[in-house]
């Protein structure tokens, strides 16, 4: 099998490239020498079957960031038949680099001149073909966003991959010498085959700028886009929500329990009770979270958040963090994980670790299922959206005391340099696929936690046999009552307390449990908890939710993302902590005052 | 070339062009600075500040960047 990576500077438009070529079918798989996972999918190219593997995107072969090293592991430890090089033409008088510093070290490439299409917007004209004469690689102007020259492109593919040789790893790091020749090769090849105009400049770009980012409204208005986006959620993500538990219930009504019923009551029970009132319930909430991910993709796809670090960098300094960490933050709404990932472009330990400890507070779409249900069941319509906002504002809270007490902990005094591209938008194309990647991630966590979680929840609410679910005699009946000295000054009650314990494998499970323990699902889940509890202790226990360890997987990647026993168990215990401070502080004061 | 026309990139005002003259800084960021088109002799022009002080945005070519003030004070830059 061949195996092709794809190699390319930050915002050049490789997961573009990497989305247009393996289309959906991407999974991430390990690799020899590498710590983390890759992208990779398998696609037919020129009758041979081709790994193409996306790479993290690099600014240089011999940087010092974690994303660079992981490349160079990548390039020493794997056999790799083809390169390709993705560069964004409009910047090529830059980009071009590591084109060079790969042609240096001897490694079979195609250069894709991606987003030729705002190259030409611009003014700017590359002649491919002289370019590929004097870089020595073949070349070829493509865009990936939009398809134009991508049938080009791919049969340049083809022809490379069948024309080379697999080429030995790269030995050693020795072979990675700084190539002092490239500065004068670039400039030669640039002069010579591209042609840019005097001035050149995204006049959208610059317009947008001046309002977005004005000194004192770019701030205000970054927030108040972000308060519009949740209210859009929230207002059309509600009915939809609605929607589809209506159709999950009748579904049970009308087909699934007259099916069971010839079933003995336990089993039955278990199927209809656990499994399936525990996986509906979550998956009632899977729209909510495709329309919050595509407004995050749009955002994050339009440039806006490489802005909001430029806006927020001088306050984050003074918390010890700095504009990436506040971006970081943002992409943790959508899910932790890849949020913690993302620090790996951090080269000082200090502000890396710190902010690792306090991306898990940002309130990720997982969570964000977990209040929307509960400020459903126990909130007004109108008031319902505000106090999720509030959640919302309470992430900044919970970062910005974390960060101001442990930033003397972890000392960084890094230089930062971000790129601010211009504005963008996604296609059809993009959000879909997107939206899609979003159902993909829920089918598996629904397989994997999920299913298992609701299940242990009701063997733990309806046994021993015989038992009334749920009730004081059962297990679930014995852990709450254990746990209820610790959870009971926050308002939090055994049933809330089984529902936490499984919540830690996966947030999603939390109302799963709740469905299992209350044994209703949809509408009349929420009624029956509005009966149960008030609206202090609902508060009390999504403070407590949004608090302390968002899942396990988070702390998975805290682990290996940090490779410290002592960061991860801190980053456990830590969060923990304060969720049970806050939570009984609100609830103890919230009682004081009469509510 | 007067020697006064060099100054550091911090010192530059928002609108001011200049051309990068030397960068002070360690290989790290020197190579992230470079893949970012700070090379020596290349124009730049500081568009704006960010609020609170916070760091500049700045026009390199086609790219544009943002880059703290303190680590503007180790780029030197001709008038």
């Amino acid at each position: 099998m061949k195996r092709i990576a794809l190699i390319g500077m930050p915002n050049a438009g490789k997961s573009t490239l990497f989305n247009r070529m393996s289309g959906a079918s991407a999974k991430v798989a390990n690799w020899p020498g590498v710590t983390v996972d890759l992208m990779s999918a398998k696609l037919l190219l020129a009758g041979n079957i081709a790994e193409i593997i996306d790479l993290p995107g690099i600014y240089d072969l011999h940087g010092f960031s974690d994303d660079e090293q992981v490349v160079r592991h990548f390039l020493c430890n794997n056999t790799v038949d083809l390169i390709l090089i993705v560069a964004n033409a409009s910047q090529i008088d830059r980009q071009l680099t590591l084109a060079l510093q790969l042609k240096a070290l001897g490694l079979p490439a195609v250069l894709l001149l991606n987003m030729a299409d705002e190259a030409k917007k611009l003014g700017i004209s590359i002649n491919a073909d002289l370019l590929a004469k004097e870089l020595g690689y073949p070349s070829v102007l493509l865009s990936a966003k939009y398809g134009q020259g991508y049938s080009d492109a791919y049969q340049l593919i083809e022809t490379e991959l069948q024309k080379n040789h697999a080429v030995p790893t790269v030995s050693l790091e020795e072979n990675f010498a700084v190539d002092q020749d490239v500065e004068k090769k670039l400039e030669h090849i640039i002069d010579h085959s591209v042609d840019f105009p005097i001035q050149t400049s995204h006049s959208l770009t610059q317009k947008l700028d001046r309002v977005l980012l004005h000194p004192w409204l770019g701030l205000p208005l970054f927030f108040g886009f972000m308060y519009l986006m949740f209210e859009a959620v929230y207002t059309l993500g509600a009915p939809l929500q609605d929607g589809v538990a209506w159709i999950l219930d009748h579904l049970r009504e009308l087909v699934l329990a007259p099916l069971l019923s010839f079933l003995p009551p336990l089993l039955n029970s278990f199927l209809l009770n656990g499994v399936y009132d525990g996986i509906a319930t979550v998956a009632s909430f899977v729209p909510v979270i495709i329309l919050f991910f595509l407004f995050m993709a749009i955002i994050e796809d339009s440039g806006y958040l490489s802005r909001s670090a430029f806006l927020m960098d001088a306050l984050m300094t003074k918390m010890g963090l700095d504009g990436r960490s506040f971006v970081m933050l943002l992409m943790g709404f959508g899910c932790n994980v890849p949020a913690l990932m993302g620090t790996r472009t951090m080269r000082s330990r200090g502000l890396r670790l710190l902010t690792m400890l306090v991306i898990p507070f940002s309130l990720c779409s997982a969570r964000l299922q977990v209040f929307v249900f509960m400020t459903t069941a126990l909130f007004a319509p109108e008031q319902a959206p505000l106090v999720i906002f509030s959640l919302y504002v309470m992430t900044f809270v919970v970062v910005l005391l974390t960060s101001l007490l442990f930033k003397g902990q972890f000392n960084s005094s890094e230089p930062f340099a971000l790129e601010l591209p211009p504005y963008r938008f996604p296609t059809m194309r993009q959000m879909i696929l997107r939206g899609w990647h979003e159902v993909r991630h829920f089918l598996h966590r629904a397989t994997k936690f999920i299913t298992i979680g609701v299940v242990l929840v009701w063997f733990l609410t309806n046994m021993p046999y015989g038992v009334e679910p749920a009730s004081a005699a059962s297990w679930s009946g014995w852990i709450g009552e254990f746990m209820s000295p610790i959870l009971s000054p926050a308002g939090i009650n055994p049933e809330l307390t089984i529902a936490l314990i499984f919540g830690f494998v996966a947030k999603e499970i939390v109302i799963g449990a709740l469905a299992v323990i209350y044994g209703v699902e949809g509408t009349a889940l929420m009624q029956g908890i509005a009966q149960e509890i008030d609206w202090v202790q609902a508060y009390s226990f999504m403070l407590f939710t949004l608090i302390y360890t968002p899942c396990l997987s988070t702390i998975a990647t805290i682990r290996a993302e940090a490779k410290s026993a002592w960061f991860t168990a801190l980053s456990l215990i830590w969060p923990m902590t304060l969720a049970w401070i806050i939570s009984a502080s609100f609830y103890q004061i919230a009682r004081y005052l009469g509510y | 070339m007067k020697l006064t026309d060099i100054q550091t990139l911090s010192a530059l005002k928002v609108g001011q062009s200049a051309t990068v003259h030397a960068l002070h800084v360690d290989s790290g960021f020197m190579y992230r600075l470079n893949a970012m088109g700070f090379r020596i002799g290349k124009p730049l022009e500081l568009i704006r500040i960010a609020p609170f002080n916070g760091p500049f945005h700045i026009k390199l070519g086609n790219t544009e960047v943002m880059l703290r003030q303190q680590d503007a004070a180790n780029i030197e830059v001709l008038m």
